[in-house]
This record gives structure tokens, sequence and C-alpha cells, in this order.
């Protein structure tokens, strides 16, 4: 088709811009196996490093002896705490305002923990070398069990801060306490509590689970001594801040520190913290001036690398006898473990937690949360989720549920009561946030009708009928969720992480041939930034997506950014990039102008030109303007075709989505078969559909790990029971249901294009549905709450408990 | 997850392999398809400093009907029972038991004889041999042996088997025409051991009955067969359940186990008879 035939659609379907589902152009290594993640970095005299790890969850460390491993040819060094103290190494700060032991000084505090650091000529005498590091420990009583850690004569976990009561975030009261962070009303929440005609009241149990990507966690450090420099190429989710506490913690300058993410296979939430083998790596680079590579197992990442959840929720809700809720009370105990490793802004150390009061128009409501020490491994991180979000999410959704146990009503009825309502936003929650935008009836509406609700319900009820009288073993549960996020962090003025204010960054340089390159302070782990990125791209300033690159990842010529987790690359990277776009467009307008002889306000956008207003045939295309740029002197126009945007988010963006799931139950086995899963999700402007399906079916199957098995349990001496993938549970195409997907569509006012991001909704929608399908199938019987994971055995005990055995 | 040293041997034939076995005795370890043995030596829990990989010798391979007898290579791989049509047809519950142990990816390099041999209680092959009433053949320098499958199992890890032995072939008598089977399996997921397993066959000269993952050796019990063969499906699956001793672990509380047991064993039973003929 030649230019001049082209429609005005024509010329925007060759753009794939906005909306289009465009295929995945990251795919095209990832499927032929060419990838390049930290593992396949191979560096001339390369080093190998490997820890010697505790046994024991909480001992005191009497001696270790490693002339053995020393002793064993290829052995180049072994380091211990004495080694890293005189560099001031031996702890490192965590994002959580707390540090962290690099090797274990004195003592350990949780199974796994890195003892001492092996650094050998290749992978396998590292390993040897490992066994022949001789430890001495001396047990000390453990805690896995976050109440009795706040028994007045427990055992003292910390000892490097043992009697020092204040904390990163206020006042600790006993000394295995890091915090207590109170939102809300207290007062004004237990006076309505007191008042109320029906007040619920339950124990919502989120268990320990952990992130646990495909790709484990692992990094190559590079020291050049000749120009004293420092590359550091890691599984980083947030590379520039990697790159300025390295700087800070190492003393080396910044400029002379280059962080790269390669290809990274997974991250949610596991890579964004800073781990005891990075800063190892870091030193034995320095110290033998080699490469030196060390990358963790399966069994090291479950075990000692950023955990997720573990949060105890406490909560009461009132309500009027008709279904209004009129108040919300929650406490929560957090277990972060040995450190508090959370990756939460600064200033929420319970990350959005007091977003827990979901969807719900809710008056009154009140949070705290105590952030206590235990002996387990230190994390607390975000994820698939924006911080602590799909513990709010879940503890709201079971809490609706238990009312509506308590109230005898219908649970997607006390939800429709309960919503905030389309003319209700901006709206302002009892917990201090602005939701942008959302129509919830609306979701809502569609998605009953989309399941046929109704039909479902009578359904269950002949089921229940079957079973009574013996034709059935079979339950029918219907979980139904509707949760909103809160992602994109975040505005500068309350977002930081040490420090760093949480903006974004996109730099945009047009090619003299129309062709641009464009680079993130994010970096993608799966998400498909490549393609999405080249698509806002391609809508703001007309050149077509697959004339894009997007480039991540490397601090040396990324501009800087807070990197990807808590869904922020679209709500926040994604609108520097619209940013960057327009600085373009309206440098492009004045070349336009130029080269059309008219004045600036006389030509406009058009798809991927500019045209004189009233005569459209005078037109220069984008791909012209971006060559006269480059080769035409025009007045008062610097030459090149170049932007940068840092954006600072003025709100947080609020996705949401209404889900439900049918699930049957065979009492006698605990198996559990889910037949039907509807997720709608309304993520404001939709970039790419194939994506969003993709992400949504991605998130959904992590929301049914988590729901239905998966988790990190540890007996009562300290032992991680759950280190393989044979427990730790991840579901293999088997295991995954169907998902069918839906949308609506709420653009988010404030941001350039009206995105929300939709990464991580589905795994907070998902585990609160997935959760009250099981417990809406035992309802009849009485059930209001059991913990998850929902595996077979503890779907057996409900079963048996509530006497279904006979 | 990197295993300690050790050296690799590759026999041609089964009197070389069995003369690498006397040679190092417990020093060495026989490879089959190394589902169990190679995640052992990478935890280090296995350290061989032999390991003798049988995947060359061809007298450890073919599956073979003949007259009233079946007689299976211990390097016979999973898939192969799955695909073996002549094998799926004289004895169906083979490959229904092989379609529930892990994934096509394991059943293309785990063995039936690595299956049975090892002695872990969470295999399915060795339940099910019970139900068979197979014999297993195992090689030696100085020759050949059998031992009944149900005499085989002491202990967890621990069989009749010898360090210097082989076992080479696994043979049992071809069920009548006619006979119903069951596999029944429960599992956390793909790729899992069993939480509890059963394998019944139901035929006009008897009834057999053996499960899985419920106690340090497959259960069997000749109280539970009889019962079966006399139609007494209650003292069959009571018999059964006092044979059982499951342990508590990640898949649930022994309690929980024992009840399975008898769903899962009932199951089975009821599928049995409704294919036999």
């Amino acid at each position: 088709m030649t230019e001049a035939t082209q429609t005005r659609e024509d010329r925007a379907t060759a753009l794939k811009g906005l909306g289009t589902a465009r295929k995945r152009v990251e795919d095209v290594r990832f499927t032929q196996g060419k990838g390049n993640y930290v593992d396949d970095i191979k560096l001339d005299g390369m080093l190998f490093g490997d820890f010697v790890r505790s046994p024991y969850a909480h001992a005191k460390v009497v001696s270790i002896n490693a002339d053995a491993a020393r002793a064993l040819p290829g052995v180049v060094a072994v380091l211990t705490a004495a080694d890293l103290e005189p560099l001031g190494l031996h702890w490192m700060p965590t994002l959580a305002g707390d540090k962290q032991m690099v090797l274990a000084d004195g003592k350990v505090l949780f199974q796994g923990q890195e003892v001492a650091f092996v650094i050998a000529e290749d992978r396998y005498i590292a390993a040897d070398a490992v066994e022949l590091v001789e430890v001495e420990y001396e047990e000390l009583p453990v805690i896995v069990d976050p109440f009795k850690a706040l028994d007045a004569d427990a055992p003292v976990l910390r000892e490097d801060i043992r009697d020092q009561m204040e904390g990163a975030h206020g006042p600790r009261r006993h000394n295995n306490h890091i915090f207590t962070w109170e939102q809300g009303d207290k007062a004004a929440t237990e006076a309505v509590l007191a008042g109320a005609d029906v007040v619920a009241e339950e124990m919502i149990y989120y268990h320990r689970t952990h992130p646990c990507p495909l790709e484990t966690c692992g990094c190559v450090a590079s020291m050049d001594k000749v120009n004293d420099k420092l590359t550091l190429y890691g599984t980083f989710q947030a590379p520039h801040a990697v790159r300025t506490v390295a700087s800070l913690i190492s003393g080396i300058a910044e400029h002379n520190i280059r962080v790269i993410s390669p290809d990274i296979g997974g991250g949610f939430g596991n890579k964004v913290g800073v781990y005891p083998g990075y800063i190892c790596s870091v030193v034995a680079s320095i110290v033998t001036g080699k490469p030196v590579k060390w990358v963790e197992d399966r069994i090291e990442n479950l075990t000692s690398t950023a955990f997720a959840r573990d949060y105890w929720m406490k909560g009461k809700i009132a309500a009027t006898k008709d279904g209004k809720i009129t108040g919300l009370w929650c406490h929560t105990t957090a277990d972060h473990g040995a450190f508090d490793a959370c990756a939460d802004p600064t200033k929420f150390p319970a990350g959005f937690m007091n977003i827990c009061t979901g969807s719900y128009d809710i008056p009154t409501a009140y949070l705290s949360v105590d952030g206590v020490y235990t002996n387990k491994a230190p994390g607390g991180v975000a994820y698939r989720c924006s911080f602590r979000v799909t513990e709010a999410a879940y503890f709201i959704e079971r809490m609706i549920e238990v009312l509506a146990i308590k109230l005898g009503m219908d649970a997607a009825e006390l939800r429709r009561i309960n919503f905030i309502r389309a003319d209700q936003f901006p709206y302002q929650s009892a917990l201090g946030w602005e939701y942008d935008s959302g129509n919830y009836h609306a979701a809502w509406e569609k998605a009953m009708k989309a399941v046929d609700y109704e039909g479902l319900r009578a359904e269950q009820a002949k089921r229940l009928e079957d079973f009574k009288a013996g034709k059935t073993r079979k339950l029918m549960g219907i979980g139904l969720t509707h949760f909103t996020e809160i992602v994109g962090a975040g505005p500068v003025k309350n977002c930081d992480i040490l420090g760093l204010g949480m903006f974004d960054s996109c730099e945009i340089r047009i090619h003299p041939t129309g062709s641009a390159i464009a680079r993130l302070g994010t970096i993608s782990q799966g998400q498909g930034h490549a393609t999405t990125f080249a698509q806002i791209l391609a809508s703001e300033i007309g050149i077509p997506a697959d004339d894009i690159t997007v480039e991540e990842g490397d601090t040396d010529t990324a501009p800087y950014g807070l990197g990807t987790y808590g869904s922020r690359s679209t709500p926040v990277a994604g609108a520097a990039t619209a940013m960057a776009g327009r600085k373009i467009r309206a440098k492009a307008q004045m070349i336009a102008a130029y080269l059309l002889e008219v004045h600036d306000d006389d030509v406009e956008f058009d798809v991927d030109r500019f045209v004189v207003k009233g005569a459209p045939e005078r037109f220069k295309t984008m791909k012209e303007i971006a060559f006269a740029s480059y080769n035409q002197a025009i007045p008062g126009v610097e030459p090149g075709l170049e932007a940068v945007s840092y954006y600072d988010p003025p709100n947080m963006t609020y996705p949401f989505g209404a889900y439900v799931c049918v699930v049957d139950v065979d009492v006698d086995t605990g198996v559990t078969d889910i037949r039907q899963f509807y997720a709608l999700d309304d993520c404001g402007t939709r970039i790419n559909p194939m994506i969003i399906e993709g992400q949504v079916h991605g998130g959904l199957t992590e929301a049914l790990a988590i729901a239905m098995g998966q988790e990190m349990a540890y007996d009562e001496i300290g032992n991680v029971k759950t280190a393989t993938l044979m427990d730790f549970f991840w579901p293999s195409a088997w295991e995954t249901p169907n998902y069918r997907t839906d949308w609506t569509t709420t653009p988010s006012p404030h941001h350039p294009i009206g995105a929300k991001g939709v990464g991580e909704s589905p795994n907070v929608g998902g585990v609160p549905c997935f959760s009250n399908a099981v417990h809406d199938a035992f309802r009849p019987f009485g059930l209001t709450q059991t913990n998850m994971p929902h595996d077979h055995w503890r779907v057996w005990k409900v079963a048996h408990d509530l006497g279904l055995h006979g | 997850m990197i295993p300690g040293v050790f050296e690799y041997h590759r026999p041609s034939t089964l009197t070389e392999a069995a003369g690498l076995l006397t040679r190092f005795g417990d020093e060495a370890r026989v490879l089959a398809g190394g589902h169990s043995l190679i995640p052992m030596m990478k935890l280090r829990m296995a350290n061989p400093e032999h390991l003798v990989d049988l995947q060359d010798v061809g007298e450890l391979k073919g599956i073979s009907i003949s007259g009233g007898e079946i007689s299976i290579g211990a390097m016979v791989t999973q898939h192969e029972l799955i695909d073996d049509k002549a094998l799926a047809t004289a004895v169906p519950i083979i490959r229904e038991a092989a379609l529930q142990i892990a994934d096509p990816q394991v059943r293309y390099v785990g063995t039936i004889g690595g299956n049975v041999a090892n002695g872990d209680p969470g295999n399915d092959m060795p339940g099910l041999m019970q139900c068979l009433n197979a014999t297993y053949e195992v090689a030696g320098e100085k020759g050949t042996r059998r031992i009944a499958a149900r005499e085989f199992y002491e202990g967890a890890y621990f069989t009749a088997l010898a360090d210097d032995e082989i076992l080479s072939r696994v043979i049992f008598p071809k069920p009548d025409a006619g006979t119903g089977y069951a596999y029944e399996k429960q599992k956390r997921k793909i790729g899992d051991y069993a939480t509890a397993a059963a394998a019944v066959m139901i035929g006009k000269a008897g009834a057999s009955i053996a499960m899985t993952n419920l106690g340090d050796t497959p259960v069997w019990s000749t109280e539970a067969n009889d019962a079966l063969t006399n139609g007494d499906v209650e003292g069959a699956v009571n018999a059964a359940m006092a044979a059982i001793n499951p342990a508590s672990d990640n898949r649930g509380p022994a309690e929980f186990k024992k009840h399975l047991a008898g769903v899962v064993l009932r199951r089975a039973i009821e599928r049995a008879q409704s294919r036999a003929s």
C-alpha cells in the first residue's frame, strides 16, 4: 500500500500503538534460548563464590576454622565476618532502616544464614571447600512464633540492638519488637465498634510464602583496579538504587560503579533487596582483582532470600443490621524474621497495609501493625503486589465474608451495599488514601452477569441438598472478590527508599532516519517493557513501535529510576515515557511548522505526522521531521531530536477488579477442583491487551499457588520444612485452571495516558477469591475462617472438624 | 546443589558392571535414571566415589511377553512402559500407574529398575509389584538369583539386594484376561510422590491389593488379599488399614493419611470391580 492510499486508520494501525495486541518482542530471543541471564555471563579469569550456611535457626558461633578449606587446591580465599569488619561491611543496611549481617557476626539468627564465603577457581571446588569449613555452634533457644517473641521472658534475638529502644520507625517496646505503625482514628473506631448493631471479629492469618522466581538471585562483580571501576551484573529489580547503595556502603564513587541488570527470569519482589552474596562478591572482586560470580541455588533462594507475607491480622468490622459497614479495626502482628528486610517506602514500615478498607466506603477505621523479630529468614517483601497490598486485600475480603456470615447475608449483596460509588471519586479513605477513579458497581454487575451468579447459587443449593442426601461427597464453593490495588509508588513527597524519591524516568533519542531508542529507569523481569513502552511512544510520537528500541538495566546509559516492583513501571516510568514523548512532539511541531512555512500553532499532530490545520494534504511525517532535525539549520531550534523526562507522579493509581471462582471440594480427600475462574480487571487505559491477559494469567496462577498450597513452613526449632520444589508448591500447567478474563476501563485522571498498572492485580485479587471459594463451600456447615494454604490435608481437616466424615 | 567428587564408569555388559561393584564395594553406586540418586548426591547426602552408569548395558533393556510371563529389563523407562502397546494390553495397570509417576520429562529417563530397587517408600512401582506378585532377578559377578518382590523390601531404603548386586529384570505372571484393575493415587501436584496410593487387581483366580507411601515399605497384606478374593470389601479395607503405618510429613498428619488411605483404596476397589469381567 502506498502512503497516498493509506487511510488515517491504516496509519494508526501501522504504529502498533496503544490498545494493540502486539506480540512481545522479547520472546524472539527467550523462545530460542537466547536470553542473557546473570549466570550466562562469563568473564576472563572469573572466580566463583559459595556460602557456608547455618544449619541452626539460633546459635552462638563459637569458632570458624577455614584452614582445611583454604588448603584445598583452587581455593582463593575464605571470608568471614572478621575479614569484613575492618571494611565495615560485616553488616549492611536493609531497605527498611534496619541492618543485617552480611556474614555471621558472633551468632546466627535463622537457618540458612550466611556464615562464610568461599572463593574458588571453579564452582565445584567452591562447593567442595564449603564442606571443609568447620564451624562450632552453641545452640540457643529458638523463636518461630511472633506472639511468643514478645513474651516478657523471650530470649533476645538481636543482641546488636539490645536495649536500644528507639528504632527506625519509632519506639520499640521489647527487644524483639521492631516498630508499631498506626493509621486512622483509634478512639473513633472503638466508639463505632462499641455502638454497632453487629460486630464481626476474626483472626485472619496470611501465611509466610516466597516469590520463588524461576531464576534465583545472583551477581557477577568485576573490579577493574586499573581504572578503579566496579561493574556489577546482577538480578536487580532496581539497578540504580543498587548503584547508589553500593557507592554509599563501599565508598567507591558512584560514577565509578556501573550496575547492569541483564535479562531477569522473574523477580516478584524477591530481587528488590540487597543480599549478602552481592556484598561478598564485590569484596571478593576488590580483594582478588578478578571477577567473582555468585549464583544461589533453589534451596538457598527459598531459605535465605526475601520471603513474603506472614501477617497475623486481627480484625473487627462493624455494621448496621442492614449491612452498611460503619467501622473497621485491624491489629496486625507482622513476622519479619531475623532482620527487617522489607522493601517498603521509608515512611511505610507496613507498606500500604492501610489500603485495607478495600473497595468499600467505610467511614471510620483504625490500623496498627507491630513488626516482630523471629528466628526465620529476613524479608517481608511485596510478592507480586504493591507493598503489603495483598495482605490488605485478603484481610478485607475475608472480613466481608465473615460479616456476611454474621449478618446471614449474601456476600455479593453485602459488597454491593458498601462499594464506594462512582460519584464519590476522587475518594478520601478513612486510612489516608485518595482513590483516583473507579466504577465498582459497574464492574461488579458485569461480573455477576457474566458468571450467572444467581444460577451458580441455585446450583450450589442443589448440590448441598444432594450432599445432605448422600448423593455426592463434593461440595461447591463460590468465591467472590472485589479488590482495590494501590500501585505506582510513588509521589516523591511521601515515597522514598533510603532517601531516594520514587520518581522514574525515560530518555528518548530519535535517529535521523526516523527510528528511535528509549531508555528507562525501570527493568523488565518478564513484564514485556520493550513491547509496551514502545507502544506508548508510538502513539505519542507517531513512530511505529517496531522502529523503537527500548533499553533498560544499564546504569551507565539509562536515566536514573527506582526500578520495577509494586506495579510501578507503567504508572511511573510509563508516564515518564509519555511525557518525554510529548517533549519530542513539541519540538517536532516547531520543525514541522518551519518546513511547512506556517506558524507553530497552525500545524496539528495527526497520528504519524503534523498537518497544516484545515489543509491535511500539506503535512510532514515524523520521519521527515526527524531527518530535518539533523540536516537543516532551523532558526531558534537546536539540532537533534531528543528528550528526557523525570516523572514524579501526583498520586498513586488504584486499579481494581471483580473476580469469581467456582470450586468443587471433595470432603473425603480434601482435593479441590477449580472449575471456573472469571477475572474482570480495570487497569485504566489498556496498552497491550495480550500482555494484560498474560499478566492476569500469571498473577492468578501465583495466587492459586499461594492460596492452595504454597508456604514457607518452619518446625518448632526453626528448620525450614519447604526448602525444595517438592514441598514448595509451584503449579504446573496441570494444576492450573482455565481463566476467563474480562475488563472495564476507568482511566486514571492524573496519569498522562490514563493507565494504572496491572501486573500485580491478579495476585492481589486472586488469593482472596480462591480462598473465599473454599470457605464458601463449608459455610452451610458453620465454617467462618480457616487458614491458607488450602492444601489437601487442611481442607480435609476442615471437613473432619465440621463432622462431615460421619 | 553441587555433588562431591566421583569417578564415572560406563560398562557395556552386566558382568562388567557387576565386576565394578565387586571391586569397589559400598564405595560404588549404580546409576539408572538417576532421579533419586543424583538429587541425593547434589545435596551431598549420598557421596559415592564410583558411579556405575547402566545405560549402555543392553541386557537390561527390553520388554518380553512370552507364555504366561512378562519380563521387563531394569533399564526400561517409565515412558517405554507407557508406550508399549503389547504390555498395555496384557497388563494395563502398569500403564495406568506409570502415567501417574512424575511428569513426561522424568518418565523419559526414570526406569522401572531404579524405581523398584531403591527402596524408597514413595516410589509407585514397588507397591504395584506386590500387587502383581513380581519376582526380581538380581545379578552379581557370580551369577543371578531371584527374589520375590513381596520379600524384597526390609525398610526405607533397605532391601534384600546386596551391595555387589544389580537388579536386572522384573518378572511377573500375566494376569488372566478380564482381570479388573486400578491404580489410584492422590498427590499434591504433578511430580509429587503419593500422599496415598493403592493398586488393586480383581481376577477369576483371586484379588490382590497393595498400597504405596503409607509405611516404610510397600504395604502388602495377606488378610486384605484373602478378604477381597472372597468379595469382602469391608474386610479387605480393614485389613489393609491395619497394615499401614503412615508418618506425618508435609503431605499431612498421619491421621489424615490413614483416613485418605481408606478412601483411596475403596475407590481403587470400586474401579477394579467395574473393570472386571
